[in-house]
């Protein structure tokens, strides 16, 4: 079968990888581009550990066709950070013990992202109802929710992004 | 001369600069929050196949039919592994040479035993191509009929729950106390299937060269699994490297080395390329363990003043055909409250299931839930406050052994939550309480308790010249943190601050570490560190003691004290030397030090030793839908000593969200007829989301123990399950005045 060929846009950066038709955008990040931060927890769109933004619109890169990428530009847990700086919410994640295995928690910060790119201000019950497609075993949930809430404060604030 | 360097040792959290009792944040936490932190699956050695398992659609019967040629026909697929040209194993994997071997399904015959069962791998050059070849293999089956549920056949009584515990136990006359008892409870209470469910599925990346094996995987027990494979493969263990530095949660199901790992081992063997296998969700419902049904009678005899003359425990539970797990549900009621008499015993059904396995808090969590709901009822036969009712039967030794306990803050567990829960003033009636949306709006109580494991575990501790230090351990991080807390023992057990500390853990290669289970991990590989760390400051202090050039020369008996890269005289902390300098006159680079560690026989017959909490849970009930929320969750905790509390907290939470889970939300329902699981996937198996969790808090309450091990440490890895299903369903019966006895409780159980 004739591979496709996909031009688009991963962290600010141009990308291109071949596919077949039914692959998943999943696939191609992990396999094709060696970004394999986005993790697999079920492939069925139920658990959130794959999420990315794709034009800013947050997705599970499990059920999106990888070539489907043609053209967007995509944000993945890759490309929250600033270079060595970490993102507010990375280190509030890191302050408020909001991890524990970390397999789900790049899918948390990249939605955690989305959902500040469009509310910077959320209610508790606002966080926790967008977080909701992103499934934790671990933690107990509390801990992801004060590390967003605080990290949003601090953003809002505009006290430096980084140390 | 042994030198004594007993105060290094002890109390290592009280001394100035010492790692142990710190905050500190997750030594890996910068991997895991930008994505770099590599888990089995993001291996991708060159050269390297998929390979994807075909499972059994029907749950007991045989294969009769694979279409092999149609799969090898699949354009990228490179082979299938089958029964007929499987690679020969060294050992029948239905051996049982010892309890801890569990029978594996490694396409030994054509036979299936459960539902999702592996009956053959395609391996292929892509995932796709390998996931489309299992689809081709079309299987044809000649299915009997499944057994399925607690009620499937002929009960027995196991040979042993649990891990050795006998099945029935018995203190007293429990039926003299029954007869005598003022009032009386008598209670059946069921507890669904569950499934593990950590978020990594279970992968293995396996690569051969010649006889010697490199594998990503993740693994809760590397030295285990090294011993298993080796014993299957026909290698040595040392020509097996295991590397398992992030493990995407555990829970139990990466304890053992499990048959799809082995089958992605088996199948890199075949091709003779390394192969990648990753369980799809839906294939982790039959091999790779769960947590079994369970229908516990509960019968509770109490005296007019609520002081209890009988407590009888019997759980039936379930288990495989072909294996022995018995979940020992009924221990749980053997350590929290006093009773003349005490009977606890189990009987087991055989079902077309696969084998059941250590799940977070075996038999504790499901014992946990039904005694701590019968509790409830024979305080509300006794017209007393749960609260009161429990302190009433606090019990001041181990009631089924009679032991001492090596310590036990319950007491203050109880106050501290109930204080900042706000308990005083409950209402003892249900449906009394309503919030101003007209909520109904109940509060109820459990005790949590989990035993105080020590397993077998050694290190290994070098102390540099140059001032560093290396502590290695083949230890777990499953996300409980050990790798920081571990660390903050071996910097206290090397006299360095943690950032002179390179901790090493995470292969097989290293000292092994013992099995990160049974809440042990902290305790035991804790232990083999601080041995391998007072060892080496033990040579440390024998070259400076016996050297007239060092201010140290003749402490003698006086002892020294190891702290921030120097020896001290204990009785003159105004003499000490640098390790640089001990080490450099001694022309020497490095010493070191080797320990190990495991359960002192002598403390352990002596007393009983368990870590002990109080969970207070406020719900709220729509008194016309039945919906229902948990608002509240308040649980205090007593664990002996506590290394990190950051890291400790995380544990409480995530163990008081299972136990909230167990009450209301996970389930797993199994087609009568088909044998097969009808909610194998992550939208249908409910585990809470954040849109299900309350406002929590969970208190640390101080404990000293003298007793479990030098360092005084228990476990929280599981306690925090145990005690808060109770509190919830018990809520939820105040609030409605309906006790469901059967979990999860459901909203047709409320209206
Ligand atoms: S892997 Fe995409 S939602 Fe679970
Ligand atoms: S930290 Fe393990 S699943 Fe969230």
């Amino acid at each position: 079968m004739s591979k496709i060929h996909v031009t688009t846009t991963v962290n600010g950066e141009p990308a291109e990888f071949l596919c077949q038709p039914g692959n998943s955008l999943l696939d191609a990040l992990r396999d094709d581009l060696n970004l394999t931060g986005s993790k697999e927890g079920c492939s069925s769109g139920d658990c959130g550990a794959c999420s990315v933004i794709v034009d800013g619109r947050l997705v599970c890169s499990c059920l999106m066709l990888a070539v489907e990428a043609e053209g967007k530009s995509i944000t993945t847990i890759e490309g929250i950070a600033n270079g060595d700086v970490l993102h507010p919410l990375q280190r509030k994640f890191l302050e408020h013990a909001a991890l524990q295995c970390g397999f789900c928690t790049p899918g948390f910060l990249v939605a955690a992202k989305a959902l500040l790119d469009h509310n910077p201000d959320p209610t508790e019950t606002e966080a926790r109802y967008w977080l909701a497609g992103n499934l934790c075993r671990c933690t107990g949930y509390d801990k992801i929710i004060r590390a967003v809430l605080d990290a949003a404060a601090e953003m809002r604030a505009g006290a430096p992004a980084g140390e | 001369m042994t030198p004594d360097i007993s105060l290094s040792q002890v109390p290592a959290h009280a001394r100035h600069g010492s790692s142990i009792g710190r905050p500190l944040t997750r030594r890996e936490g910068v991997l895991k929050v930008t994505g770099v932190a590599r888990y089995a699956a993001d291996n991708h050695p060159a050269g390297m196949l998929y390979a994807v398992l075909a499972a059994s659609r029907i749950a007991r019967g045989r294969v009769t039919c694979l279409d092999v040629p149609a799969a090898m026909a699949h354009p990228g697929v490179v082979a299938v592994m089958t029964p007929a040209n499987r690679p020969a194993l060294a050992l029948d994997p239905d051996a049982k040479l010892h309890p801890f071997m569990f029978r594996l399904d490694l396409l030994q015959s054509d036979a299936v035993r459960y539902a999702n069962q592996p009956i053959a791998v395609v391996i292929a050059e892509t995932l796709e191509a390998a996931t489309e070849g299992a689809a081709l293999l079309a299987p044809r089956y000649e299915a009997l009929p499944a057994r399925v549920g607690l009620d499937a056949g002929e009960s027995f009584v196991p040979p042993v729950v649990g891990v050795g515990h006998p099945a029935e136990q018995l203190v007293g006359d429990v039926e003299a106390g029954l007869a005598s008892a003022a009032r009386r409870v008598d209670a059946t209470y069921e507890t669904p299937a569950q499934y593990h469910n950590a978020m990594e599925p279970h992968a293995v990346v396996a690569a051969w060269d010649g006889d010697s094996l490199s594998l990503d995987m993740p693994s809760q027990g590397m030295a285990m699994a090294q011993a298993r494979l080796a014993g299957l493969l026909g290698i040595a263990p040392e020509n097996i490297m295991i590397r398992s530095p992030f493990l995407g949660g555990g829970f139990g199901s990466k304890g053992l080395i499990a048959g799809p790992q082995v089958l992605g081992i088996l199948a890199a063997r075949l091709v003779g390329r390394p192969v990648k296998l990753v369980l799809r969700r839906e294939q982790m419902y039959g091999p790779v363990g769960h947590r079994p049904p369970t229908r516990q009678r509960l019968r509770i005899g109490a005296g007019a003043d609520g002081t209890l003359t009988a407590l009888a425990h019997h759980a039936l539970i379930t288990t495989s055909t072909f294996d022995d797990f018995f979940e020992p549900a009924a221990d749980a009621s053997h350590t929290l409250y006093a009773s003349p008499a005490i009977a606890t015993s189990h009987t087991a059904v055989r079902i077309d299931t696969g084998t059941p396995m250590f799940m977070r808090a075996p038999g504790e969590a499901t014992g946990s839930i039904a005694l701590e709901s019968a509790i409830d009822e024979a305080a509300l036969a006794c017209r007393m406050d749960p609260l009161a009712f429990r302190l009433k039967n606090y019990a001041e030794v181990e009631p089924i052994s009679g032991k001492p306990f090596s310590s036990k803050a319950l007491r203050a567990c109880y106050a501290q939550g109930a204080d900042r829960f706000g308990w005083a003033g409950r209402p003892l009636a249900p449906r009394q309480m309503r919030d101003a949306a007209g909520m109904l709006v109940g509060w109820g109580m459990g005790t949590a308790t989990f035993p105080a494991l020590m397993f077998q575990a050694e290190a290994r501790a070098v102390i540099r010249r140059n001032g560093g230090g290396v502590v290695e351990i083949g230890a777990h991080d499953m996300g409980q943190g050990a790798w920081t807390a571990l660390a903050q023992i071996a910097a206290d057990a090397v006299g360095l601050g943690i950032e002179q500390l390179e901790f090493r853990s995470g292969t097989s290669d290293l000292p092994d570490g013992g099995i990160a289970g049974g809440s042990a991990h902290t305790a035991t590989a804790g232990m083999a560190i601080h041995a391998a760390g007072g060892e080496a400051v033990a040579r440390l202090a024998e070259l400076a003691m016996d050297d007239a050039r060092s201010p140290l020369f003749g402490a003698g008996n006086a002892g020294v004290v190891a702290r921030d890269g120097r020896l001290f005289r204990r009785d003159d902390e105004s003499r000490s030397e640098s390790y640089a300098d001990i080490l450099t006159r001694a022309g020497l680079a490095q010493v070191e030090g080797r320990g190990k560690s495991g359960g002192d026989p002598a403390a352990q017959t002596a007393y009983a030793m368990h870590a002990h909490g109080a969970v207070f849970a406020e719900v709220k009930v729509d008194p016309d839908l039945g919906q229902l929320r948990v608002t509240r969750l308040v649980g205090a905790f007593a664990a002996g000593r506590i290394i990190n509390p950051r890291m400790v907290r995380s544990q409480y939470y995530g163990g008081m969200i299972w136990g909230m889970a167990f009450a209301l939300h996970e389930e797993a329902v199994t087609d009568r007829r088909s044998g097969r699981m009808l909610n194998a996937n992550l939208a249908d198996y409910h585990i809470p989301v954040n849109a299900d969790v309350p406002e929590m808090e969970a208190l640390l309450v101080e404990e000293h123990d003298p007793h479990v091990n030098a360092l005084g440490i228990k476990g929280v890895g599981e306690i925090a399950i145990t005690g808060t299903g109770g509190a919830v369903a018990n809520a939820v019966w105040h609030a409605t005045g309906m006790r469901a006895r059967r979990f999860p409780i459901r909203i047709d159980d409320l209206v």
